[in-house]
């Protein structure tokens, strides 16, 4: 293999690409702008969404309850519950949104209680709303507190003291520092993230060297220099790695100094506080991903190499990549399932491994052995798509299909 | 490569044959049997409808395929044995102008330059000599899909003259030009033998073969049915238009 004739290759397609606007877009400006904005808008989004819904008071229906004035009163005096005189189709009400949630109470339902018999309430609620939820949340906490006020009188009119409600006091203590849940919460998302991106900055590139070569009559050309295919398929391949590569360094990048501006913007206020925590990730977890991530970036651009290189035409190849791309990412969305965890036989899943060591990175657990075995299993794979994309090179009736 | 009955051959075809394996047709014989030698200095025409085997040929001949059967030599190289050394000495211009058309037309130059093996120095004097020459300063540092279609087909030539190779390859090189840059472009392959060049060009336009070619290859389903010069082939078949000598050879017309 001559380097200075991948050199050659490498510096020409690097310079072509780098004066594609395409390539820009998907190389530059999406990773550096849209991406960070994405994220971060879309989480401003969702974080004001939220607590903007559970701040609202719920319009609540209680339907049945007759002769119940105290329990009546004692709703109307809810300040987390908004009531709504009751109706006979209460469930289209709660469709329609008229209403979140609805109790339905037994007649007498004060007198049932004072006598101590057992009462039922029922409370309806649109699973999967997120406004319904919380306000069936109220409902709930409402008489759940209202049941504990009537047992600690019983309990007191009985004589009997409180205690004996609660024999023992359980407490749950997080003993994981803020880098480590956060590092959790990231794990399994940054591998898929990474992945992604990867796609993203090395599916055009791929696309323009190879397809894009045999539209433009420009493949049978540089197959006329005196340069061998395996220095010509590795130029290439460095160069839809290179695009891969930085994708992924620019978006972090460009993620990492967003993340400082928001935590700065937002100081003191509780998304302040998550991304405070998000800050902290643990900086060898990320550097160990990253690490990782470079066998993957290499079968990602072999892989959309030989796809691009058995394309007849560019839209023949930008149809091949959609289904590839899905391929790709199951398995690092497997990696997010819980319960999928790292072992001896996942370690040689392609993807899956990766995804999986670089959420334990994160956590800051480090199985040495397992690393390396993925690490080598994953460089092994990349050879091997690099491989097949050297010997699809030398294969006239791959490059010459019509 | 002395054949008894001639001087060294610089393009000698033996028995070249080239199959395809065809979903529907099955395996194909695209060239069957080729031979046919083409001397120093000399144009050489391979003339044949559309599908009659002269891209493939072509193709073989520059080492983009491997013949299934056969052999082929270029100035002194085996087709097969050294195809890097036969690439290092041809020159291969087809229909389209082929560029990248993001590099300007001294960057095209300069990479194809490189990719064979030109050093720096004689590159930049090579680039200096074709430029004066094909007239091209001017739009030296333009992008290539920036410019017109005449100068974008002065940027192939000089992309396929940077190493200066005794053989050029011409796959329809007129195919879809407009008549001025059509006239530049066989201008061209007159300088090219004028410069010693042994030159091979496929077409299927007989006024150009007529007007270019020292000897002529009538070529039809992979097979070459008649060789030689223009009075040769004239005389065999007793009619001087070579459309008609054509029509005779491949329609089996009288």
């Amino acid at each position: 293999m001559k380097l200075h004739a991948i050199r050659i290759v490498f510096g020409k397609e690097l310079r072509d690409s780098l004066r594609d606007r395409r390539t820009i877009l998907s190389m530059i400006v999406v990773p550096v702008l849209a991406i960070p904005l994405l994220i971060f808008g879309f989480g401003m989004f969702a974080f004001k969404t939220m607590t903007h819904a559970a701040r609202e008071i719920p319009a609540v229906m209680i339907v049945g309850g007759d002769n119940s004035p105290e329990v009546f009163a004692a709703l109307r005096a809810a300040k987390n519950l908004q009531l709504v005189p009751a109706a006979r189709d209460f469930t289209n009400a709660i469709v329609e949104k008229r209403v979140r949630a609805v109790a339905e109470l037994p007649a007498d339902f004060d007198q049932l209680i004072a006598r101590g018999e057992k009462a039922e309430v029922k409370i309806y609620e649109y699973q999967g709303e997120m406004k319904s939820g919380f306000a069936a949340e109220n409902l709930n906490s409402f008489f759940q507190n209202l049941r504990d006020a009537k047992v600690k009188e019983n309990l007191r009119g009985r004589g009997v003291p409180l205690e004996v409600l609660r024999p023992f006091n359980i407490q749950r203590q997080n003993i994981a520092p803020p880098a480590k849940v956060a590092g959790n919460l990231l794990g399994g998302m940054l591998p898929y993230l990474m992945i992604t991106l990867c796609m993203l900055g090395a599916v055009y590139a791929a696309t323009d060297v190879t397809a894009g070569e045999k539209e433009r009559g420009t493949m049978e050309t540089i197959l006329c220099c005196p340069v061998g295919r395996t220095e010509l398929a590795v130029g290439k391949f460095l160069m839809v790695l290179t695009a891969a590569t930085g994708t992924v360094v620019l978006s972090f990048l460009s993620m990492g100094v967003s993340l400082q501006i928001a935590r700065r913007l937002l100081t003191g206020s509780a998304p302040g506080q998550a991304l405070q925590n998000l800050a902290t990730i643990d900086g060898w977890g990320l550097a160990g991903v990253c690490l990782m991530m470079l066998p993957v970036a290499a079968m990602l651009s072999s892989a959309l190499l030989m796809v691009g290189l058995f394309s007849k035409s560019f839209r023949e190849a930008q149809s091949y990549c959609g289904p590839l791309m899905l391929v790709v990412l199951m398995p690092a969305l497997a990696a997010i399932l819980p319960g999928v965890e790292l072992n001896a036989t996942m370690a040689m899943v392609p993807l899956l491994n990766v995804s999986l060591a670089c959420k334990e990175m994160m956590m800051g657990i480090w199985h040495w052995n397992l690393i390396l075995l993925i690490f080598g299993s994953a460089s092994v794979y990349a050879a091997a798509a690099l491989a097949a994309t050297v010997w699809m090179f030398h294969r006239e009736e791959v490059l010459f299909r019509s | 490569m002395r054949r008894e009955d001639g001087p060294i051959a610089v393009i000698e075809a033996c028995q070249l044959v080239k199959m395809f394996r065809d979903r529907k047709r099955g395996a194909v014989r695209a060239v069957d049997g080729i031979s046919f030698r083409c001397c120093p200095g000399e144009i050489y025409g391979l003339l044949g409808a559309n599908g009659a085997g002269k891209t493939t040929t072509l193709r073989l001949l520059a080492t983009l395929l491997r013949p299934s059967g056969g052999t082929a030599s270029v100035a002194g190289c085996d087709v097969v044995r050294e195809p890097e050394k036969v690439r290092a000495r041809i020159g291969f211009l087809a229909a389209g102008t082929a560029l990248y058309g993001r590099l300007t037309a001294r960057e095209t130059v300069e990479y194809f330059g490189r990719l064979h093996g030109v050093d720096e120095p004689l590159l930049k004097e090579r680039l200096g000599n074709i430029f004066s020459t094909l007239g091209m300063h001017e739009f030296g540092d333009r992008r290539c899909d920036k410019l017109s279609s005449g100068m974008k087909q002065k940027v192939s030539i000089a992309r396929t003259l940077v190493h200066d190779p005794p053989v050029m390859i011409f796959d329809e090189p007129t195919a879809g030009l407009d008549v001025m840059t059509a006239r530049t472009i066989v201008q061209f392959i007159r300088d090219c033998r004028q410069r010693g060049k042994t030159v091979i060009v496929s077409t299927h336009v007989m006024s150009e073969a007529e007007k270019l070619c020292d000897r002529i290859g009538i070529i039809n389903g992979g097979r070459l049915m008649v060789d030689g010069t223009l009075a040769e082939l004239r005389r065999q078949h007793g009619i001087t238009d070579l459309e008609d000598i054509f029509v005779r050879i491949v329609g089996g017309q009288p």
